[in-house]
């Protein structure tokens, strides 16, 4: 009896499976093309986080790619082409990233990565698609080494010919952050803390950096361990030295912290200053009213007061998505936009996507040029956007509000 | 000197924090030479009852007076903490009352995943950091230039209160000797008598409750809780029990109080001492192992077969 019902459901397989293969290749076939003449597809991926704590991030990436492949087939931007999007999740870890990486290069039909949010997946995810000729554009990375290589300070080099982004870089950030404490603020004396990881120490070094060559003092340097939620005694440490202001390397959990207890238990009057890490709605609700007065630096433009984002915040609307297009919704928009601009050129009379295609657009997303919702989008020689708006943000009633625009010259 | 004593309150109120719920620790090792490890949880969910009778329970016009909402969110967290210890111990640990000691180590450390995942996944918005009422004032004073927060007199003189208590209860009441009588021997315990299932569940609800105190504690004193709370403050606290000699009840708290101020002097007086502090903490804590292994006030090494 077992056996006969193995059989069965053996036999029962061997007759479904050519119909499942016929049924995903239908589904495939599905979107968009009504099935009126055999279209060419091309594909551009994303890598985001799509589950976990930073979903909403992610999927504001997604859709705004998706958003920048909607209208190009509307338009018939590609003739004889149609993009397709090949979404994957990294769940916001290095390894995931690197699966996403490697399953994306192996489809034949991807010319094009936009992605990550976080730089560590962006380490495993660049390397993987660097070997199939595939170009990545992340909107979102910003630490220095994934454009100019481990001695970014002295001898930059690029490490992955494959690489772009949309995003500006931590030294530059640390940079424009120090810029508007000293000039703006007046600061003159400032106390650093950070939580050593990559992300925190870079941006406590560079903010330092241009501090100090501006004429200011860094009058204490400490450290904290992520995942701490008493700083009292470190707090306490510093009080005595009367800072003006505190510089916070890392993200909002720890920073949400220390500006509560300075300001409350402390009883500090000086206001905190950190960077894209801690520029989250979290860090108003959990800081209490201990964060009304603090500061936080942001990559781009905030979207809602360029002229040249009106547009995509219109279509975005218009397209009916569900989520927000997020913080770098506007600069994977311009990703997307980056790859899709190179395609006609590169695509010519080609019948399918190879590696000749990929190394053209490789070659040409390079040379790009054009207005983007964030601005001018064009890489330089390292793969680094040469619009290098950053924003500073200030919390209000418990909100980040984006006080002042500019670029660092360094 | 001023620094030294700022430093010293820092470290105090770390260290109550810290003494409580290793009190939960020092007295389930007490009783069943088991190391809770899901200890630090019952603490993270006690303040996440807290946090949910005020969120949800609490009409808006009593949740500003201090002398209702106070007790009520303690009452609301004690409940919730109690509730999943007892139904820890009936389900995870008393199946395993007599199997080797490691399979309630290790189901300890499930039960601590369960409970953190339980929270992350259900808890409305629990995969981020939750506002926690301050109720009391957030207000500071002045001692001889030692800054005071108000929030840190009530968390010690409440510990204090709590740790006095406790002695109290186990030194004069028969529960109390009942639980005594089945720390130093189960078997004889319950040939005069006892019912030593009844005393392990009293153990439990006690450590809970006391955990679930030093929840709300916490949560007033950050201003935020998430899920993740409990995994550190469980580690620091079971430090401090060992420290203190594990399965004694003064041990605890003076573990609890001395690896605060460690932490805190460390910071101030070892260069990077506040990324440093853990190290040094652990190193005290082998110091003191190295001269005396059973703990600061541990008499004896538990060997009982």
């Amino acid at each position: 009896m077992p056996g006969s019902t193995r059989r069965r459901w053996r036999g029962s397989v061997i007759v479904l499976l050519p119909l499942l293969l016929a049924a995903g290749c239908g589904g495939d076939e599905e979107e968009g093309t009504g099935g009126a003449q055999a279209t060419k597809v091309v594909k551009i991926g994303v890598i985001a986080p799509l589950s976990g704590d930073l979903t909403a991030t992610g999927t504001g990436i997604r859709n705004s790619v998706e958003l920048a492949i909607r209208q190009a087939n509307e338009k018939n931007k590609v003739p004889g082409w149609r993009i397709e999007l090949a979404a994957e999740d990294d769940a916001a870890k290095p390894d995931v990233g690197a699966a996403a990486a490697a399953k994306l290069s192996s489809d034949a039909a991807v010319v094009g990565v936009v992605g990550t949010y976080n730089s560590s997946v962006a380490l495993q995810t660049a390397p993987v698609l660097e070997r199939a000729n595939i170009v990545q554009i992340s909107p979102a990375n910003t630490n220095d080494t994934l454009t100019r290589g481990q001695n970014f300070k002295t001898s930059p080099t690029r490490p992955y010919k494959n690489y772009f982004r949309t995003a500006t870089l931590d030294s530059l950030q640390g940079g424009f952050a120090a810029d508007y404490a000293y000039n703006d603020l007046k600061v003159k004396n400032v106390a650093i803390i950070h939580d050593k990881k990559a992300y925190g120490q870079g941006l406590a070094d560079s903010f330092k950096g241009q501090f100090e060559k501006l004429g200011g003092k860094i009058i204490a340097t400490e450290t904290i361990n992520p995942g701490d939620k008493d700083f009292s005694a470190v707090l306490s440490k510093i009080k005595p030295l009367n800072p003006d202001m505190l510089f916070y390397g890392g993200e909002y959990p720890e920073a949400s912290l220390i500006s509560n207890q300075a300001k409350g238990p402390q009883a500090m009057k000086a206001p905190l200053m950190g960077g894209d890490g801690i520029v989250d709605a979290t860090y108003g609700k959990t800081a209490g009213a201990a964060a009304n007065g603090d500061y936080g630096t942001s990559v781009g433009a905030p979207p809602e007061k360029l002229d040249s984002a009106k547009q995509f915040l219109a279509d975005y609307k218009a397209a009916g998505f569900k989520d927000s297009y997020s913080a770098y919704g506007a600069l994977a928009y311009d990703a997307a936009n980056a790859i899709i601009n190179t395609l006609p050129t590169a695509l010519g009379s080609a019948t399918a996507v190879d590696d000749a295609v990929r190394r053209k657009v490789l070659d040409a997303v390079g040379k790009v040029n054009f207005g983007g919702a964030s601005g001018t989008v064009a890489f330089d020689q390292y793969g680094d956007t040469v619009t290098k708006a950053l924003t500073m943000y200030k919390v209000e009633a418990g909100v980040f509000n984006p006080i002042k625009t500019g670029e660092f010259k360094g | 000197m001023r620094q030294f004593l700022q430093q010293l309150v820092n470290g105090t109120v770390l260290g109550a924090t810290y003494g409580l719920i290793a009190l939960g620790y020092t007295m389930v090792y007490g009783i069943i030479q088991l190391i809770n490890f899901a200890h630090g949880e019952v603490f993270m969910v006690g303040a996440f009852g807290g946090l949910t009778v005020y969120r949800y329970w609490l009409p808006d016009s009593l949740a500003s007076n201090v002398w209702v909402a106070l007790p009520a969110v303690l009452i609301g967290a004690i409940a919730v903490a109690v509730g999943v210890a007892v139904v820890m111990e009936r389900l995870a640990y008393r199946p395993l009352r007599n199997a080797p000691r490691l399979a309630p180590l290790i189901t300890a450390i499930g039960v601590s995943i369960f409970l953190q995942e339980a929270v992350r996944l259900f808890y409305p918005g629990g995969k981020r950091q939750q506002a926690f009422p301050q109720m009391i004032s957030s207000g500071t004073f002045d001692v001889g230039g030692v800054t005071v927060p108000w929030v840190s007199v009530f968390v010690v003189v409440v510990a204090v209160a709590l740790m006095v208590g406790l002695q109290v209860f186990v030194k004069t009441t028969k529960t109390g000797k009942a639980m005594r009588a089945t720390s130093q021997d189960p078997e004889s315990a319950k040939l005069i008598g006892i019912d030593v299932d009844r005393v392990i569940v009293v153990t439990f609800v006690l450590g809970a409750a006391l955990a679930a105190v030093a929840g709300v504690m916490q949560g007033m004193r950050f201003a935020q809780i998430d899920f993740r709370i409990g995994f550190l403050a469980g580690l620091k606290a079971f430090t401090a029990a060992v420290l203190g000699g594990i399965g004694n009840i003064k041990g605890a708290v003076l573990g609890g109080f001395l690896l605060g101020i460690v932490e805190a002097l460390a910071t101030q007086y070892v260069p990077h001492g506040s990324s440093w502090k853990d190290v040094w903490a652990f190193v005290v804590l082998i110091g003191v192992l190295v001269v005396r292994p059973g703990g600061l006030l541990g008499e004896r090494v538990a060997t009982r077969a």
